[in-house]
């Protein structure tokens, strides 16, 4: 796929898009029709056929209205997924805002350490979060036995919220960063000149032109939480929507509609939840126009407010990475049972899987990568489409990627099975058996995160800036190469980050799609060790493999970032 | 012995000249749903035993392995299927996507226990038994005071309370059961009532298999209701677990599968035989795998301790497992589990920690109207909304099967049931709470 189609045609000033933006936005919706329309829809379809017939009818969502357990669950779900939101906005807001508007040492260091919960790998990160703060894990150990009381972290729907929480507010604090680094300082400036200062500055000024990106943050955060399944059934919660949804889909022998229904459900409210976020920053402005100034001014701190920082900073660090900590003791523990510490350490864990891992390694960088790649150029191109061109149904592009994250993975991976294992290659082997066919779903799972960041790193571009460009000669698609997509750069980059690593540590539709071991990805390889007791030490291990490869990924685009703000602003 | 192991050398040489004769080569595949400690050694042995051929393993839970296979049936590209739930072939066998294949192997006797080791129409074979039972953690056991279980009543009893774990039935083949065996031992009415006071005192329940040993192996659970292998091969790895096998227990064969129109057949095959020669059946005994070979003479091999379901009396104490009728209810039974437990399971413990309250209460003081107003709580809760004959009606099972004919929904018999749940738990209560006061 080409993002920028070079469309030379003669522009009609009064048009509402060129033949190349018609072009490119036919393409996208091709596209999304193909790999994510078609193959969920000859999956859903169930959900509006009568019992017995294959008639069109409503009946079953009447079913859901009715049935008590299912607007428990949606009720459960809207609470769940707005309080996680709430928390996961003061994890991040500290974190992001001290990390772009001071001096802080050690900044970045902050922003990969604080991006990392994001990448939990599957089953591994649950049991070492469960030794750490279970029931019996260690810190409630401790305390029962210190204290003589238990705090329940991770029972019931608070447990969800905490662990919710903690696993994504990397999605707020990486795209709020994103937009108060792009923030012109010359605003903050006026305002101070204008007696503005501390609090109400931040209120009042740098809060606001953050907005987009605030808003890009926690819109995802909602709607994960909202259609995330792994975490509730990892706490034994059954009451929310999406467990539901799984549980019914995934039971053998059962061929009952409501799980479909309840995904159609999901799709619907994630949908109506982004339109809801977009509507909020409707009819106002956040672009501005001067751009690479390195953000906002950074500040140094006083001694006071430096121990203050340091110490917020360290405390968040301290608890949203707490189960990798556990996951990294995990991985070097001989046994660990119902104590605070394991009982001895060995590296034996690591030898076992060395062998196997490096083709894991390679997979999981191939299928992250081009999927992240995938994702950033339709995220970039449907931005730009909805945010730039009047094209009569360009919300829709939006809607139907971000329609991606509420869609189950294992209704993605047997929808991709039912629509593309009957086509088949010259030789017989069906096209749903080729590796590319994972990366697509991973591109077309992990879409809705680059699409978001792009979108707001868009927004706060002002269009005054291509219109100087197109004025002086360039053509739009020039104008998108030389200006825009630089000035997006960090949101991009964002991009590309959050979607590569939740792509690297997806399991539900990858499971579903592996066709041999010599083309699985890591998540796959945790997976076949974390079913057996044996297995937990060395699935741990894999799983530290696989957070550091993301870290140092993010690591590096952290540096990118860092030094062509660096670049930019030397320019100056 | 000296004898047995000349047995075993014949058995394995016969099986090794038939499989070269055979001579199968190529590559064939297998959808499974074991872990990599136990394909691993069958693979490397297997490769051993029939060289030229390479056993391709592609791990899938057995839902999505299910799912798998009748997606991919049109262009199917796998030779086996192989997993422990027999329910799973059942619904293989049902959508015709398993071929028939008759085993040649010998001395594989008809049943272990009184489960039959085979499909009796021969569209998949046992392989090995496990038995299910109770398995705790003997540090968590310390440290919270808990008494040896010995038998599943002995979970519903209060020191237990709010330290068991199960599997959903509805989501492991092996936990549905155990359910089918208590309600087939004990009848129906009686039996739904030892799983609901076994059930108040539930911490959790799972949605996988390996979701109960995994908490009670890291002592977040004290005491889980678990596959024998499970707790063993945890023992094997060195965590501080304990197993018993409950008086009343179910052994069930762990299966394989040939997968109609697959591309490999001659090596499916092999693979089959293999199994169930000796040499495969010794794999095993490995500490990684421990599960119970269905050929009795190989329990020769294994060591003393290792339960031998041929000759232990508490596993021919379940006689008269009707497949036919487990079979007929199966989603009526996991449903009721389903709306009657696990979605009402605050519900159900809030009762049952009263009523626990109220027994110890009557312990200290006994007073008579007390205890029959618990008695009168414990009937609300035992009470079920459908009866045995209900429960396998065709009416009952056409609103599960998505059946051709119309009728009554799932979504609407669900409803039904959760309230009738929650209205008998909200009674139990009161009564309970009434008990209370009384007692105290």
């Amino acid at each position: 796929m080409t993002a920028i189609p070079t469309a030379t045609l003669p522009r009609a000033r009064r048009l509402s898009a060129t033949p190349g933006q018609i072009a490119l936005a036919l393409a996208i919706a091709a596209f999304l029709l193909l790999f994510l329309g078609l193959p969920v829809g000859t999956v859903l379809y169930v959900a509006f056929t009568e019992k017995g017939t294959s008639n069109f009818t409503l009946v079953n969502f009447y079913d859901f209205v009715r049935t008590e357990l299912f607007m428990r669950s949606l009720w459960n779900s809207f609470y769940v997924s707005a309080m996680s939101v709430v928390w996961a906005s003061v994890f991040a807001l500290p974190l992001a805002y001290l990390t772009t508007r001071f001096v802080f040492r050690g900044a970045m260091l902050v922003q990969t350490l604080g991006f990392l919960p994001l990448i939990m790998p599957p089953f591994v990160g649950a049991v070492a979060m469960q030794l750490f703060f279970g029931r019996n894990g260690s810190i409630n150990l401790l305390l029962d036995d210190w204290f003589g009381f238990k705090i329940g972290f991770m029972e019931g729907l608070n447990g969800v919220i905490f662990v919710q929480s903690v696993h994504y507010f990397p999605f707020i604090l990486i795209n709020l960063s994103a937009a108060l680094r792009n923030i012109d300082r010359a605003m903050e400036e006026a305002a101070q000149n204008l007696g503005s200062s501390g609090f109400r500055l931040f209120r009042r000024i740098v809060f606001p032109l953050a907005l987009p990106g605030y808003l890009a943050g926690a819109s995802l955060v909602f709607v994960k939480v909202f259609d995330d399944l792994a975490t509730p059934l990892l706490l034994n919660v059954k009451d929310m929507l999406a467990p539901q949804a799984y549980l019914r889909v995934t039971s053998i022998g059962i061929a009952d509609p409501m799980g479909y229904v309840i995904s159609v459900v999901l799709i619907v409210a994630s949908v109506v939840a982004m339109w809801l976020s977009a509507l909020a920053l409707k009819g106002r402005d956040y672009a501005t126009t001067q751009r690479g100034g390195g953000g906002l001014a950074r500040r140094t701190m006083t001694r006071g407010e430096a121990i203050l920082g340091y110490g917020v900073v360290i405390l968040i660090l301290a608890l949203v990475l707490a189960p990798h900590l556990g996951l990294l003791l995990l991985s070097f523990a001989t046994i660990w049972s119902f104590s605070p510490l394991p009982d001895a350490f060995t590296t034996a864990h690591y030898a076992r899987v060395f062998g196997e891992s490096s083709i894991y390694i390679k997979n999981t960088l191939i299928y992250a990568s081009i999927a992240g790649g995938i994702d950033i150029v339709l995220g970039v191109a449907i931005a730009y489409l909805v945010l730039r061109t009047k094209l009569i149904g360009r919300e829709w592009l939006d809607w139907a990627a971000s329609a991606a994250l509420a869609i189950p993975g294992v209704v993605l991976g047997i929808g991709y099975l039912r629509t593309f294992y009957g086509i088949t290659l010259p030789d017989g082997t069906p096209l749903a058996s080729l590796w590319i066919t994972i990366v697509l779903a991973l591109a077309i799972r992990r879409l809705p995160y680059a699409l978001r960041a792009c979108y707001a790193a868009l927004q706060q571009i002002s269009v005054s800036l291509e219109e100087a460009a197109e004025n002086l000669g360039a053509t739009k698609a020039r104008t998108v190469r030389r200006i825009v997509v630089p000035l997006m750069a960090g949101g991009i980059l964002a991009g590309f980050v959050t979607s590569f690593s939740t792509a690297a540590v997806e399991l539900s539709a990858t499971l579903m799609l592996v066709q041999s071991n010599s083309d699985a990805p890591l998540a796959y390889g945790l997976y076949v060790f974390m079913q057996s007791a044996a297995g937990r030490g060395p699935g741990a291990a894999l799983g530290v493999v696989a957070v550091l490869l993301v870290a140092l990924c993010t690591f590096l685009s952290h540096l990118i970032i860092e030094r062509s703000q660096k670049a930019k602003g030397m320019g100056h | 012995m000296a004898m047995n192991k000349l047995v075993l050398a014949m058995g394995f040489a016969l099986t090794s000249t038939m499989v070269f004769a055979q001579a199968p080569t190529g590559k064939v595949t297998v959808v499974t749903s074991f872990s990599k400690d136990v394909t691993d050694p069958f693979k490397k042995a297997f490769e051993k035993a029939a060289p030229g051929v390479t056993l391709e393993v592609q791990n899938r839970n057995t839902n999505a392995g299910v799912k798998y296979l009748e997606e991919t049936k049109a262009n199917n590209q796998v030779d086996l299927f192989w997993a422990s739930a027999p329910d799973a072939f059942e619904v293989l066998k049902g959508k015709q996507l398993l071929s028939a294949y008759k085993p040649k192997a010998t001395g594989i006797p008809e049943k272990i226990g009184s489960y039959p080791i085979n499909d009796p129409a021969g569209f998949y074979v046992g392989f090995a038994a496990s038995g299910y039972g109770i398995m705790w953690n003997d540090r968590y056991a310390k440290a919270k005071k808990l008494p040896e279980p010995k038998d599943w009543q002995d979970l519903a009893g209060p020191a237990f309370y709010d330290h068991v774990s199960i599997a959903s039935p509805a989501r492991s083949g092996t936990t549905h059961l155990t359910i089918e065996t208590i309600l087939q031992g004990e009848g129906w009415d009686k039996g739904w009532r030892t799983i609901k006071e076994m059930a108040g005192n539930f911490n959790t329940i799972t949605d996988r298999s390996f979701g109960v040993p995994e908490a009670v192996n890291s002592g977040q659970v004290g005491v889980g209701i678990v596959i024998d292998f499970f707790a063993f091969s945890a023992q094997a790895s060195g965590f501080p677990v304990k197993f018993v096998y409950p008086t009343v227990t179910t052994v069930v064969p762990a299966n394989v599968g040939i997968v109609v129109n697959g591309p490999n057949k001659a090596a499916a095959e092999a693979f089959v035989e293999f199994l169930l020669s000796p040499a495969g059946q010794e794999v095993l005994l490995e500490p990684g795998i421990r599960r119970l070979p269905v050929n009795p003479a190989v329990y020769a091999k294994a060591g003393a301790d290792y339960p031998n379901p041929f000759t232990d009396p508490r596993f021919q104490k379940m006689i008269g497992f009707d497949v036919d009728k487990s079979e007929a209810r199966t989603a009526v039974v996991d449903t009721l589990f389903d709306q009657l437990i696990s979605f009402q399971l605050d519900a159900l413990k809030g009762v049952t920690k009263t009523l626990h309250e109220v027994d110890a209460a009557l312990a200290k003081k006994p007073n008579p109207q007390a205890k029959a107003m618990a008695d009168e709580a414990r009937a609300l809760i035992a009470a079920m909304p459908v009866s045995e004959v209900q429960a396998a009606s065709p009416e009952l099972r056409g609103a599960f099967t998505g059946g051709k004919e119309k009728g009554a929904r799932q979504a609407e018999v669900e409803a039904q049931w959760a309230s009738f749940a929650r209205d008998s738990y909200t009674k139990a209560k009161a009564k309970a709470d009434e008990a209370l006061k009384a007692a105290k």
